[in-house]
């Protein structure tokens, strides 16, 4: 099947799920959950069609649908996918089934709570497909409502301020990427919104030079770029356990995308006098992510720092223009989602939505409480630290060789991270999972806890949470063990970019 | 002249204006022997077949020109008269339910005239009938203003939207009276060629400041914008959509006539550090004006129709920012945008109607928990607001992209114009702000009561069927804007 039936599949799910009854909770959950199933596997089996055909020597876009949409501008209905998108398509579809196998215990609204999440992962998909600019605006924007009303509804801590305070980002973001889109219609003489045709123009150099950093930073605020990420920790605190998961899982991801795909292709010469600028931004954003997640007291705002700094590894990934960083950049936007996912997974649903806490000092001792959200976040927060065999490492080491190449001073200002993302990831392992289970807690009246013995009475894991936990940790082990599944697409195209150093 | 020609150019205005008399006279042998409720139905059902028939009629009008061009009727016109007849009808079935009183003929036969006076509007081409048609719509909506009899605030509204419309309209007449003086002609593709064989006078300059003023009184621009909130709070609701969007879309198609025929060649710039006095730069400084502060005044309302009418001129501005690029692609996305934003807004209204009457008041509270309580009706208002904040893939998003395109295709090589859009963009996130903020009471808080609401079915199909079309024009807007280009260029 064609890759774009992903995006239809998911609006047609939304659209089956609005007509359920109100009531029908299990009716609903099975719908959306084989909505998503299906577009991953229209998504999954393109994507091994793609990755064989990369094999055997190709390398380029595979076309799924042009037709002219609006004349009158120049714009066309144009979807492809190529190795750049096609690991994020798949990632979405992933995330799209684990988010809705963790949102399983979702018992108010139900009925709304699929609708708009599946009509989010239709638009996620939209923007990862879309080859004209004014489409994958469409797309871009159209993800942006969803979101809104799923924090606002289904959060927790603050949620309708978190809300509104992403959408706004957002909205600033795209009204920056409008201006620059217009710009760059009309500079390259306003007769198409199509992305390949509008990049074989030469726009003027210090048209460029203006029009970039609107793109670039437009597309950078969703992505998280330091200093417009602070939406992020607590757009993903205020989220439910699905929609954080998408929101740096995937959403994050549409930002560095659009930055590579719309920015970079389009205004060579701009990226060329901005770049180091950037690049340093990127640094200042992965120390400066990690380091405020170490001092958090709450474990949701640890993994939203987290994700600052690991999308700052994305965007200086794509700021070094050589094959090596830009790869990995790609690789890191699929294995950041994933791990983004997990560990939001853990901490909202397995630990938040049983304890109805997140405050580190009042958490502690989980380990034998949950022995398997235990090993998830083990098992992820490795994978996050980006040890070898994991696919962040793989992603990592990557983007630091490109980041070395391009200075060295880079590099190392990046490589400060690895350690202290390493300390705040034990320190929350040590924290919620193993500490106080040597001491006796009390509250000061006396309320006690005995010594060695878990103070949690909390239900056990549940099927579906096992399910998409397996999931997401066999994508982490399986590309870093394996990367060239992934890797070898990404680079064959990544050397086709323009301006591309070897 | 044959009267012959001249009965069938007007025949749409005239069944009009049958049906307006039919209405009142039935309604007057009816009102001792029947309901109140039954009586709005029946003068309603009056007023509907009165309007499909004009729509009958439009659809099959030919070309002609009467009385020296003084008015027109060409394929432009004949589709928005069309889309003002499609206007009055939304408006009198979202009026069918409402308690305007027990004056039912008066009421439904006045909206009638109120739209002959639009339709004449889009029709003349001559200023004496353009005043004239003006007034008429103008007087109609006055008289409507003030249809809560009981209501203090109705009152009000509508003795403030008189007394401002009665000075923008001498400031109007002031204006043409000017125009004669200088061009010596009263038809405005006329005056376009005198205009061009004189060039610019100052006497022309004032002329064109007085239209100018008269016309942002009647879509509401800032400055000349202080009597819309009062008149769309105080305002019977069904009335006030008609205000929002039948006479806004009559008003602004007149108004860019005027701009494409006369103000075209006149002095002036609003590009950027070319800034120079005259129209454009006055439309500019308006347009900039209406935006900013539409949209910030609108985020401190507690009043939905108060809020819209905020929103309205701040569309208002956005507008005016395709207005000034005076372009072939300026004008088209004028009309395309009139025509979404008339539909949305008329939507909005519609549904704040049957929702506000039935929860009892129209304050941002009373649609708390409104998603749990009118599922249905909540939707579409999901969809109107996101349409007229301009999300896609809604209509309201595609006519912003449009206008604006427009505006910076007229100076696209130095972007003379992107400061504008810079502006409007910036307060459309603004005003993202207060859209979603509606959209939060009702679907993020709680209902007090969580009673039910039951609304009429066709009512529901109908704001239905408008929420269809808003989302149409947004996912294949090229019909429509091809349609309107091609004719544009005619102009």
């Amino acid at each position: 099947m064609r890759a774009d039936w992903s995006i239809y599949i998911s609006f047609i799910g939304a659209g089956l799920v609005m007509l359920l009854p109100r009531n029908a909770k299990n009716l609903i959950r099975w719908t959306a959950l084989l909505t998503g199933v299906a577009a991953l596997t229209v998504a999954l089996t393109g994507y091994l069609a793609y990755n064989s055909w990369i094999k055997t020597g190709n390398a380029g876009l595979w076309q799924v649908i042009n037709l002219p949409w609006i004349p009158l501008l120049g714009s066309n209905y144009h979807l492809a996918v190529d190795g750049i998108n096609y690991p994020l398509v798949v990632l979405n579809g992933f995330v799209c089934v684990t988010g809705i196998l963790f949102s399983w215990n979702i018992e108010e609204r139900v009925k709304e709570f699929f609708a708009f999440f599946l009509t989010l992962i239709a638009a996620v998909y939209g923007v990862f497909m879309a080859m004209d600019l004014f489409l994958l605006f469409v797309f871009y924007e159209l993800a942006i409502i969803p979101k809104y009303f799923i924090i606002a509804i289904w959060g927790s801590t603050r949620k309708e301020y978190g809300a509104m305070k992403l959408v706004l980002y957002s909205f600033i973001g795209s009204a920056l990427v409008f201006i620059g889109v217009l710009a760059a219609y009309f500079a390259a003489g306003g007769i198409t919104f199509d992305i390949l045709e509008l990049s074989k123009y030469p726009i003027a150099g210090h048209i460029q030079v203006w029009v970039f950093p609107l793109i670039f930073v437009g597309f950078g605020v969703l992505a998280g770029m330091w200093p417009f990420h602070t939406w992020a920790p607590t757009g993903h605190v205020a989220a439910p356990t699905a929609a954080s998961m998408l929101l740096a899982g995937v959403v994050m991801k549409l930002g560095a995308y659009g930055c590579l795909r719309a920015a970079m292709l389009l205004f060579p010469a701009g990226f060329e006098y901005w770049r180091w600028i950037i690049a340093w931004m990127a640094v200042i954003a992965i120390v400066y992510g990690a380091a405020v997640a170490l001092v958090q007291k709450d474990f949701k705002f640890i993994i939203g720092y987290s994700s600052v700094s690991h999308m700052g590894f994305v965007i200086l990934g794509l700021a070094t223009l050589n094959v090596t960083g830009m790869s990995g950049a790609i690789l890191q936007m699929f294995s950041h989602g994933v791990v983004a996912s997990l560990l939001f997974a853990v901490v909202g649903r397995m630990i938040y939505d049983r304890t109805h806490t997140r405050q580190l000092d009042e958490l502690g001792g989980l380990r034998k409480a949950l022995p398997f959200a235990f090993w998830t976040f083990l098992i992820g927060g490795t994978a996050s630290m980006g040890l070898p065999g994991f696919s962040g490492f793989v992603a990592e080491i990557q983007v630091l060789i490109g980041a070395f190449q391009m200075s060295p001073w880079l590099a190392a200002g990046a490589a400060i991270s690895i350690a202290i993302t390493a300390a705040y990831i034990l320190l929350a392992l040590h924290k919620v999972f193993f500490a106080e289970e040597e001491h006796v807690t009390g509250d000061g009246h006396g309320h006690g806890e005995v010594v060695g013995e878990s103070r949690w009475n909390l239900p056990g894991i549940t099927c579906p949470e096992v399910v998409a936990s397996v999931i997401l940790m066999a994508l982490l082990v399986i590309v870093g063990l394996y990367p060239s599944i992934m890797l070898d697409m990404i680079k064959a195209n990544v050397a086709l970019f323009p301006g591309v150093a070897r | 002249m044959n009267y012959l020609t001249l009965f069938r150019a007007l025949a749409p205005e005239v069944i009009l204006l049958l049906a307006a008399f039919v209405a009142l006279t039935f309604d007057l042998l009816l009102q001792h022997s029947h309901e109140l409720q039954q009586r709005m139905r029946i003068a309603g059902v009056f007023a509907i077949v009165g309007l499909l028939g004009a729509i009958v009629l439009l659809i099959q009008q030919a070309p002609v020109t009467l009385l020296g061009g003084t008015l027109v009727v060409n394929q432009l016109t004949v589709i928005f008269k069309i889309v003002v007849v499609a206007l009055t009808v939304l408006t009198v079935i979202i009026s069918i339910e409402y308690p305007v009183g027990r004056h039912v003929g008066e009421y439904f036969a006045t909206v009638l005239f109120g739209a002959i006076g639009m339709m004449l509007l889009v029709s003349a081409e001559e200023l004496i009938t353009v005043f004239v048609a003006l007034e008429l719509t103008s007087l109609s909506l006055y008289i409507l203003t003030a249809f809560h009899k009981g209501a203090l605030r109705s009152q009000e509204a509508a003795v403030k939207y008189f007394m401002f419309g009665a000075i923008s309209s001498a400031f109007l007449l002031f204006g043409m009276s000017y125009l004669y003086g200088v061009t010596g002609s009263t038809n405005l593709r006329e005056i376009a060629v005198a205009i061009q064989a004189t060039g610019s006078t100052p006497l022309l300059v004032v002329a064109l400041l007085f239209i100018l003023v008269g016309f942002g009184f009647k879509v509401a621009v800032v400055p000349f914008h202080l009597w819309a909130p009062d008149a769309y709070e105080g305002a019977p609701t069904p009335v006030t959509a008609f205000i929002a969007t039948g006479s806004k879309v009559a008003s602004f198609f007149v108004l860019t006539k005027f701009v494409m025929l006369s103000f075209a060649g006149m002095p002036g710039s609003a590009f950027w550090k070319h800034l120079t006095p005259g129209w454009t730069m006055l439309l500019a400084l308006m347009a900039v004006a209406s935006m900013v502060l539409g949209n910030l005044a609108a985020i401190v309302q507690h009043n939905v129709k108060r809020m819209l009418a905020y929103s309205s001129i701040a569309h208002a501005g956005y507008i005016f920012v395709g207005l000034l690029a005076a372009s072939v692609t300026g004008a088209t996305s004028v009309f395309f945008y009139v025509i979404v934003y008339a539909l949305t807004n008329l939507g909005a209204f519609g549904v704040v109607t049957a929702l506000s009457e039935r929860v009892g008041g129209d304050d941002l509270e009373h649609f708390d928990g409104m998603a749990k309580r009118a599922p249905f009706l909540s939707l579409l208002m999901l969809i109107f607001i996101l349409s007229l904040a301009g999300v896609p893939p809604l209509g309201g998003f595609f006519g912003k992209f449009y206008l604006f395109m427009a505006a910076v295709e007229r100076d696209s090589v130095n972007f003379g114009l992107l400061w504008l859009v810079i502006i409007g963009i910036a307060m459309s996130a603004v005003s993202l702000y207060y859209y979603l903020i509606l959209l939060k009471h009702m679907y993020v808080h709680k209902a007090r009561n969580e009673e039910r609401l039951k609304t009429p079915v066709y009512l529901n199909l109908t704001l239905a069927a408008v929420a269809i079309a808003v989302i149409y024009l947004g996912l294949n807007p090229q019909p429509l804007l091809a349609l309107l280009k091609n004719f544009v260029a005619q102009l």
